[in-house]
């Protein structure tokens, strides 16, 4: 065995490539033919830097990074071009040589930790085992390694946490223990393929707070795989934009983020909500049509159907080949790219107006569901346990305002939706709609009236549509319940009209849900929630299954259509970003309390509640102009079985020794009341909340 | 766990009282005793001998009345002569009859059975014993085996060795044992073939089991079986193969054995360990072909002599026991998978 880990001749200096790939392409093979899913693919990681690899879900991030880790399936093969890692060859590479380089030298950190751990093996042996296997030591040894780079990773209680099963910790933990396990051995390059996509906001940021951390304090690498933008920004050093199958544009991250010079980096951040956007002055732009199947492509141009700069006869003539632009390395594949005027501001089609908040639809006033459960293992019956899921909620919603519910996952905002809805009755408190109480009715006994006016949007479009029926059929059949239209001819005429509106063909109500795409699937699902003419329409997360470039469409779609039929929207989110933009009101929920309820201007300036702050903090901001305060908050969100003391928030909150005497520990906070309508749910003083700055702000340059 | 197991007790407990109850109703049935009677004094006897021998043995009082007695409820009945008690239910083997003895189930009386003359408690123990002889070997054959197999074939999807193993494990478990019992003694046991490696008939391994007289019946059952769990095995291995971790473990640079072993094996396990369980109660199946085929007197061929001549009390208590070692493994089989599977142990 050769020890290249500690030969000095192949140490790589700072600045040097590290990980070098020319020209690849990739293509998977069917039994019936090859589709590319990578083509003429080049990048280079220099030593101690980390490199952003973006792009929607389909265009071939994951396949290059399993590319570099050789490990393609047995569908996958590499057509053409070569990855060397510090000079060497892995294309060519022995099974033997590349076993070696795997886990000591490259490692990886994949989307979902729960399915990356195996769950019949305690923690421990998991991380013992890399360097047991790369440098032969012994079990003590690694197991003393395992638990100094679990304290790296800032676990809790380090020993517990080895002899675990990864069932036995929550997914921040079981994340913490994927790094971990993937600096057991030190590598020179990390991996890192969209490693929190499956975690909260405030985790999310922790964890990315920790690999920016190591990365620094091991020297490491780092490939960083992403769709969002932001998270991007706030881990690399440079960046490459990919669109089906093809690097578009790449260069230092500052540069790409304020001088764009490809169609599609422009687009994609005209696309998500940026500060300063406003639905009613600065509306999102979404980008036309769909992302083409890998079997689909067009001639020339990937990009061309979908760009506004695109000249028949240049962009589809031949294809296209990397540019040089002015900058550090910075490339854009994009023959216009020195016609176009990047910085002409983009054309606003129409001016909408914001339209009048009218009366109060829906009040919540002291709202409480608490579940009875027992948890009676296989063996054994366990004690009845009471989930604390919403305490107290008291809130108004009116006619054609945006409410906006916060918070992550746990603090009760999808109970609260299922109390609304009716599958769940409310264990104290009333529910009103139009004046009708409702809490207390669960959705059988509901009158069809009542069931049509609260509809729901929800999270996944891909399970929502039932797959052996046709949309059209589909959203006949919620006609149907809700009692709407005479006789059939007539619900198909309205059904059509549901199509219209949604700007779907009409030739879609034949098609079964398996032929949409994601975006039209959802569109299907607003079809069939506005179907019977809601007042009040609660939207589950609605695009955060979306790819970046139809999320704004979409979300486009939801305001329009409530503009127009001047219907309540309760926007159930945990991205501020897409909050800040449409919101009218903003509620912030935290372990089935309110914390903070406001007009979204008065949520996202000072003073805050610290859960607020914290949240704001969290959320990645995909614009080099903004500067954000640093607030990392310990921990994950408690249970709701065994909530803390007091104020929901004391075990996480930074401002808690600023409150005398414990009171946070002892007592429920009050709802403080800054300006009529704008609440916050807190023991600091009014001195303390007007010390707060803005979490956010524009820098001066 | 306590509660777990009380429960489990209540299960058996309801599940033997309905199937004996069955039982008893279908032995009972007029036509049935009235073989019983002609197969103990004769088939040349009239209607009325035949009802007077059932009234005098016990057989006449009401069905429900006699699975009381069976059970242990009632008093087992006495049939008295001139005042004297000459025969009853709760015979002692000396002869004296107690009347008004309890007799039943409850007390440990199994009862006696008509074809062979003994207690039936002394049958089901011997011939229990002798089953429990060939399914120990059965299993020794059969779970290794399947596994061995599925776990070999599994490991790589699609690949020559998988669909090899995978063919004959299909040709295994559709080949049943009636077939390929008398297939085997055909090849291996006559002159038809020549082969005469082993011997035809297993009734000398009831006292000394050798190589010889008991791989054929052996093998017999547990290549019916080994086909089933191979695929099992082999299913849940392809599934584990592709999951998430063992990508990691490769990425880890773990060798492809030592995935196989340390991170597959396991998870691939839970899956069939059921299956493997659920083989015990089915075993009491192919053993009554098997054990009659090759002459081997266990449960399986007291079962069958029990309900070839309407034995009552002996068929009730081979039922009974099925029905402890049909839920038995059940039980083992739970709390087996909770040992290997540590997200169903309560933490």
């Amino acid at each position: 065995m050769t020890d290249t880990a500690t030969d000095p001749a192949l140490e790589v200096a700072p600045g040097e490539p590290i990980l070098e790939i020319r020209n690849l392409s990739i293509s998977f093979f069917t039994r019936t033919r090859e589709i590319p899913a990578v083509m003429d693919f080049s990048a280079t990681v220099r030593a101690g830097e980390a490199l952003g690899l973006v792009g929607e879900s389909g265009c071939g991030k994951s396949t290059v990074a399993l590319g570099v880790m050789q490990d393609l399936g047995v569908n996958g093969r590499i057509t053409g071009g070569s990855i060397k890692f510090r000079g060497e060859e892995l294309t060519t590479m022995s099974p033997a040589r590349l076993r070696e380089i795997r886990g000591r030298d490259i490692a990886m950190i994949y989307q979902e930790p729960m399915a990356s751990l195996n769950p019949a093996l305690k923690i421990d042996r998991q991380l013992m085992e890399v360097p047991m296997i790369h440098e032969g030591i012994s079990a003590e040894e690694a197991r003393a390694r395992a638990l100094e780079v679990v304290r790296d990773v800032r676990l809790p209680d380090p020993e517990r946490i080895l002899d675990a099963y990864p069932h036995q910790l929550s997914g921040g933990q079981q994340q913490r223990i994927v790094i971990a396990m993937a600096l057991m051995s030190k590598p020179a390059l990390l991996i890192l393929d969209e490693p929190t996509t499956a975690l909260d906001v405030t985790v999310e940021a922790a964890v990315i707070d920790l690999v920016r951390e190591l990365g620094v304090k091991y020297g490491t690498s780092m490939l960083f795989i992403s769709h969002n933008l932001g998270l991007v920004l706030e881990t690399c050093d440079r960046i490459c934009v990919m669109y089906s199958g093809e690097a578009v544009e790449r260069g230092r991250i500052g540069e790409v983020f304020d001088e764009m010079r490809h169609p599609y980096t422009q687009a994609l951040f005209r696309a998500i909500p940026l500060p300063g956007a406003d639905k009613a002055t600065r509306p999102l732009i979404a980008i036309p049509g769909n992302f083409p199947l890998p079997d689909e492509r067009p001639p020339g141009c990937n990009f061309g159907p979908r760009c506004d700069y695109f000249q028949q006869g240049r962009c589809d003539a031949q294809p296209i080949p990397m540019i040089e632009v002015p900058g550090d390395g910075h490339e854009a594949r994009c023959i216009r790219t020195n016609e176009i005027d990047w910085d002409a501001p983009p054309e606003v089609s129409d001016h909408r107006e914001s339209t009048e908040i009218g009366e109060v639809v829906l009040k919540v006033d002291g709202l409480q569901k608490y579940y009875q459960v027992s948890r009676p293992g296989l063996l054994g019956g366990g004690e009845a346990q009471v989930v604390k899921a919403n305490e107290t909620l008291s809130f108004e919603a009116h006619e054609s305002e945006t409410l906006a519910i916060v918070g992550e996952s746990g603090c009760g905002k999808s109970t609260l939706a299922k109390v609304l809805m009716g599958l769940e009755t409310a264990t104290a408190g009333g529910v009103e709609l139009d004046g009708r109480a409702v809490g207390d009715v669960p959705i059988e006994k509901r009158d069809t009236r009542t069931v049509a006016d609260v509809q729901m949007v929800f999270q996944n479009p891909f399970d929502t549509l039932n797959p052996s029926m046709t949309v059209g059929r589909q959203i006949i059949r919620a006609l149907e319940i809700f009692g709407v239209g005479d006789s059939p001819r007539d619900r198909k005429r309205r059904m059509l009209e549901l199509l219209d509106l949604v700007k779907l063909p009409r030739e879609f109500a034949t098609r079964m849900p398996r032929q949409l795409s994601g975006g039209q699937k959802q569109r299907v699902g607003i079809a069939r929630a506005f179907a019977g003419g809601a007042r009040i329409v609660v939207a589950d997360e609605p695009v955060s299954a979306l790819d970046v470039s139809v999320q704004a469409a979409v979300t486009d779609l939801l305001m329009e259509i409530q503009r127009e039929q001047k219907t309540t929207l309760l926007f159930i989110s945990h991205d501020l970003s897409i909050v800040r933009y449409l919101a009218d009101r903003v509620m912030v929920m935290y372990l089935g309390h309110v914390v903070e309820i406001g007009t979204a201007r008065e949520v996202f300036a000072p003073p805050y509640h610290p859960y607020t702050e914290a949240l704001l903090s969290a959320v990645p901001i995909a614009d080099t102009h903004i500067e954000k305060k640093h607030i990392v908050l310990e921990g994950d969100v408690p249970s709701a079985m065994n909530p803390p003391s007091g104020c929901p928030f004391q075990t996480r909150c930074r401002w808690k020794s600023r409150v005398p005497d414990d009171l946070c520990e002892r007592e429920v906070p009050p709802m403080v009341e800054f300006a009529p309508g704008h609440k916050v749910k807190c023991h600091l003083s009014q001195e303390e909340f007007a010390s707060m700055e803005p979490v956010i702000t524009l820098a001066e340059n | 766990m306590i509660r777990f197991l009380l429960s489990r007790l209540l299960t058996l407990l309801v599940t033997t009282f309905a199937l004996t109850f069955i039982v008893f109703f279908l032995t009972n049935l007029e036509p049935s005793l009235e073989k019983i009677a002609k197969s103990e004094i004769g088939t040349r006897v009239s209607d009325a001998e035949v009802e007077s021998w059932l009234d005098r043995n016990g057989y006449g009082e009401p069905m429900l009345v006699r699975y009381g007695e069976w059970l242990g409820v009632v008093p087992g009945w006495t049939h008295t002569v001139d005042g004297e008690v000459v025969a009853g239910r709760c015979e002692a083997p000396a002869g004296a009859v107690e009347a008004g003895a309890f007799c039943g189930i409850m007390q440990g009386d199994w009862g006696w059975s008509t074809v062979f003359r003994r207690d039936v408690a002394e049958i089901i123990g011997r011939s229990l014993a002798l089953t429990g002889k060939l399914m120990f070997w059965v299993m020794m054959v059969m779970v290794p085996g399947a596994l061995i197999l599925g776990v070999l074939a599994g490991m790589r999807e699609g690949s020559k060795l998988d669909r090899s193993l995978s063919t004959v494990s299909i040709l295994t478990t559709a080949t049943p044992e009636y077939v390929s019992g008398v297939v085997f003694i055909a090849v291996f046991a006559s002159t038809a073939v020549g082969l005469r490696w082993f011997n035809g008939s297993a009734t000398s391994a009831m006292e000394d089991a050798t190589f010889e007289n008991f791989t054929l019946p052996v093998l017999t059952i547990a290549l019916y079986g080994m086909g089933y769990i191979a695929r099992m095995t082999r299913a849940s291995m392809t599934e584990v193969m592709t999951a998430q971790y063992i990508r990691t473990a490769r990425l880890k640079g773990v060798s492809f054995p030592m995935i196989v072993l340390r991170h597959a094996l396991r998870n691939a396990l839970i899956a069939p360990f059921t299956v493997i369980m659920l083989q015990f109660p089915w075993l009491l199946n192919g053993v009554v072909i098997v054990e009659t085929l090759f002459n081997y007197k266990g449960f399986g061929w007291t079962l069958v002599q029990a309900a070839g001549n309407n034995d009552i009390e002996l068929l009730l208590g081979v039922s009974v026991v099925s029905v402890v070692v049909v839920l038995l493994t059940q039980l083992i089989s739970d709390i087996g998978y909770v040992y290997l599977n540590p997200r169903i142990r309560v933490s």
